[in-house]
């Protein structure tokens, strides 16, 4: 059973990915709220660009996102020099590039997933919390959000998974160093790179199941709690 | 208590043109759908910005186009019922009754809680999801909640128009009771005749987005002229009067009326009571003399008022018995041949059956 205990660089690219994966999910939540709003709510010239905008990474080869990620938020990119200048924050071969690049490539399933629920919420309810007093962002508080939760959190699993799975934009972006940029997938590929890595690569391909098993059950429960409690008729 | 409202809107081929004031009481506005009913309380509450006009409550002004004032809905107080109950799915009854709460003044004269659960019976909900609740049920909340909120006045949206009859009959003695226990100013919104006709202190009949008769409800009720926009079925006129014998050998009920009185099968009422008598004009018939050898048991004179075509060869006609207005339905044809004109006196048979203590 040797085989089956993982070394500490295993280990490094199992907490790397998860940490990378949540940092991604929950950064990219606020803005993926706004985004549904904004697509789901609002009239604004523009809109379908926007929306073009944000499915982009979706269509586009994982490796071409990256490629622009580099160009933009590179250290001599526009976005990046700036960040770099006046915030300190880089991105370029740091674990915090890999999370934009994963957040980039869950976006457009968290924004799907809480925009169809956003359609779904019926404005009449938001319209009788107006006349009892409360003023819009209490009826966002109290009224729409307890009834697109169900879609949040859907859209945050699908998130994460895909955070999970990215390898192209984030190897282009980021590359593959061990213990800074090294996650589960570009692990596993480095693995297969070399002679004598398959043990390895099984390894971490178990861990990535059980991960992603994990995951989906945990939707699944939280799902049937909120469900439960939503009770919609 | 004064509300006064001016508005003027257009909503595609529809147009609204309309001004009323409310001094308090339940004011119904009256007419088939699409005549502008929802419109009018929807631009009461700030659910719908009017193209021009003005609303204004006592000496607060909610809505002033020509000075660009529009107080948003949130600010207004005023407990808006909707036709459907749209209580809030993921909040519990007790809950969602209490939602208002949290944003109404503190000082304000918010009604106890015990106090509203006991008037509309919903104290054995408070747990529930609204999922779970019949229409009736639900309704019953809604208004519940809407009391809470500690409103200015009260809009209701044909809150009954929803429900089957048996939860109609369920909610409406609720509403009376509401009406004389609260003293909270009510804005009725209804297409019923019957439902107007029991609860309403003053009422405005609209058609085509504009208003065609306001006054007491007697009154507009039993104008002849409207009974077209009331419909076929449910014309008539409403009296008002008091219980003043119970025959319980027989089931009947004795109600004194202005200059007259009338027998009617209910013997549930207490002798004192106040109540309106609603009498459908399909179900009067006039006669020359003195009908006898009849089943009828209620048979007033009056004198003729004003004859108005009502279509179909039919016609309406008002008829004054001492002082309490009664509306016929009969065909041209018997007209005609009773030389019906108006200053004649003459005998209006009301089918007992046809009465009922609303």
């Amino acid at each position: 059973m040797d085989w089956l205990s993982l070394s500490n660089e295993e280990w490094t690219a199992i907490g790397l990915s998860l940490r990378v994966s949540t940092v991604a999910m929950l950064a990219s939540l606020p803005f993926g709220i706004l985004v549904a709003l904004a697509l789901a709510r609002g009239k604004f010239w523009g809109k379908s660009l926007l929306n073009g905008i944000v499915h982009l990474p979706l269509i586009l080869p994982p490796v071409v996102t990256g490629f622009i990620l580099l160009l933009l938020f590179g250290r001599r990119g526009p976005i990046g020099a700036f960040l770099d200048q006046y915030f300190g924050i880089v991105f370029s071969f740091r674990w915090t590039g890999a999370a934009l690049a994963c957040a980039v490539m869950g976006f457009p399933l968290l924004v799907r997933s809480i925009r169809l629920s956003i359609e779904m919420v019926d404005r009449k309810l938001e319209e009788a919390a107006g006349t009892l007093g409360a003023n819009p962002a209490w009826v966002f508080a109290t009224v729409t959000l307890p009834l697109i939760l169900p879609g949040i959190i859907a859209g945050m699993i699908l998130c994460f998974a895909k955070a999970m799975g990215e390898f192209g934009a984030t190897i282009t972006f980021v590359s593959n160093i061990p213990g800074e940029t090294q996650t589960l997938s570009a692990a596993i590929y480095a693995f297969t790179q070399v002679p004598g890595g398959d043990a390895g690569a099984l390894r971490l391909t178990i861990v990535a199941i059980a991960i992603s098993m994990a995951a989906l059950l945990a939707s699944e429960f939280m799902a049937y709690v909120i469900g439960r409690r939503v009770d919609i008729e | 208590m004064s509300l006064i409202v001016e508005a003027r809107h257009r909503l595609g081929q529809f147009s609204l043109d309309a001004a009323f004031t409310s001094a308090g009481g339940v004011t119904a506005l009256f007419g088939r759908s699409g005549s502008g009913k929802t419109s009018i309380v929807r631009i009461v509450a700030g659910l719908t910005r009017p193209d021009a006009g003005r609303v204004v409550l006592d000496d607060t002004v909610l809505v002033d186009t020509a000075r660009g004032i529009f107080v948003p809905r949130h600010k207004r107080r005023f407990g808006y019922v909707f036709q459907e109950a749209r209580l809030f799915p993921h909040l519990s009854v007790r809950r969602n009754l209490v939602y208002g709460r949290w944003f109404a003044p503190k000082s304000g004269h918010a009604e106890s809680f015990g106090r509203i659960v006991d008037l509309l019976g919903i104290g054995d909900l408070l747990e529930r999801r609204p999922g779970g609740l019949s229409g009736g049920e639900k309704q019953r909340v809604a208004i519940g909640r809407a009391l809470l909120s500690a409103p200015r006045m009260l809009l209701m949206d044909e809150p009954l128009a929803a429900l089957d009859d048996p939860r109609k009959a369920e909610i409406l003695p609720y509403l009376e009771r509401l009406r004389d226990e609260m003293r909270i100013p009510i804005i009725y919104v209804s297409h019923s005749v019957a439902e107007v006709a029991r609860i309403a202190d003053k009422v405005i009949v609209l058609a085509n987005g504009k208003i065609e008769a306001m006054g007491a409800a007697a009154e507009v009720l039993s104008e002849p002229a409207l009974s077209v926009s009331f419909g076929k079925h449910d014309a008539g006129s409403v009296l008002s009067g008091t219980v003043s014998a119970l025959d319980r050998r027989h089931g009947l009920a004795t109600i004194q009326l202005a200059g007259a009185e009338l027998h009617l099968p209910n013997v549930s009422i207490a002798i004192g009571l106040k109540v309106r008598v609603h009498i459908p004009a399909r179900d009067v018939m006039l006669a020359t003399v003195r009908p006898e050898g009849l089943s009828a048991l209620n048979i007033l004179e009056g004198r003729m008022g004003a004859i108005v075509a009502a279509g179909d060869g039919m016609v309406s006609i008002r008829i004054d018995c001492g002082g309490n207005p009664v509306l016929a339905r009969i065909t041209e044809l018997s007209r005609e041949r009773l030389d019906l004109q108006p200053g004649k006196m003459v005998f209006a048979i009301i089918k007992t059956v046809a009465l009922e203590a609303q």
